[in-house]
């Protein structure tokens, strides 16, 4: 038996994939854009909470020393890592539902704990893999429906 | 309620409803500004730049972030990182839920329910 068209897969899949960027279906580089929302928000978190444990509790009577925390090296690169994961995010929110993009970008917080268990030796105790486990088919849940509720208008070449 | 208590949770509180306000915000400006990418192509990173700082909408929702942003810094220098991040966070999950519903129209379905709700138990217990 003669398989009968052994080339025409590829050029499909290839069509659908230009067609995928008005369907439901993420590409590549929309995966790249959540999974840098994922990685800048868990570092940023990380730097800042690093940088106020070294400048220590703010009395409400002190408001000039927290608007000066700043000025602190490592909220400093927790403010840089913000600000990168606010260009990822606003991207993503061009083109998916606030109530995709957040339970999307949900593994941040599981990098944040893996992050401790991995570099500040914390231990991770049972109820906190259950959290993993959650946060995780959370996420799994969500990217297997739809991203965007209105269907995009039509595509033009420039607006 | 002693002092601890209302240091920690008062700022967790704003920061809860002013990142909603900042994430419907952000949200709402970028569906009126368009898809990134398609304005990349056709106007450089110059044309988005423009298009994104004439938005006053994205504007209101960058202010009520550093609203979020600085209650967040209060309350970490009060209360430990492990707390406040996924106290904030998890309550954030259905507020916003409910808020892009009632604001954005979005068709907060079942699957998106059930993400929310998954996701905001997760992360207290990962906060343990």
């Amino acid at each position: 038996m003669q398989n009968p068209q052994p080339v025409a897969i590829p050029k499909a899949q290839e069509q659908l994939k230009l067609k995928g960027h008005d369907q439901v279906a993420l590409d590549r580089y929309r995966y790249l854009v959540l999974g840098a929302i994922i990685v800048f928000s868990s570092t940023g978190d990380v730097f800042l909470a690093n940088g106020m444990k070294h400048i220590g509790a703010i009395p409400i009577s002190n408001l000039p020393r927290l608007m000066a925390a700043v000025f602190n090296p490592w909220v400093g690169l927790g403010i840089l890592f913000l600000l990168m994961f606010f260009a990822a995010y606003s991207t993503a929110l061009s083109w998916a539902d606030l109530t995709f993009v957040l339970p999307a970008t949900s593994l941040s917080y599981v990098l944040v704990a893996i992050m401790g268990a991995l570099v500040l030796h914390e231990h991770i105790s049972v109820a906190r893999w259950v959290g993993i486990l959650l946060v995780s088919s959370g996420v799994g849940i969500v990217a297997g429906g739809p991203s965007i509720t209105t269907k995009r208008r039509q595509e033009k070449p420039c607006p | 309620m002693n002092a601890q208590v209302f240091y920690t949770w008062t700022p967790i509180a704003i920061m809860i409803i002013a990142s909603t306000t900042g994430d419907v915000l952000i949200s709402k400006a970028m569906k009126q500004i368009g898809d990134l990418g398609e304005l990349w192509k056709c106007f450089g990173f110059r044309g988005v730049a423009a298009r994104m700082l004439k938005s006053g909408t994205l504007l209101a929702a960058i202010c009520a972030m550093g609203i979020a942003f600085y209650m967040m810094l209060f309350a970490l220098s009060h209360a430990d990182v492990s707390l406040v991040v996924p106290a904030g966070a998890s309550l954030t999950f259905v507020t916003n839920a409910i808020a892009a519903r009632l604001f954005l129209h979005e068709n907060v379905d079942h699957r998106r329910w059930a993400a929310a709700v998954l996701v905001g138990i997760g992360v207290v217990l990962i906060s343990r």
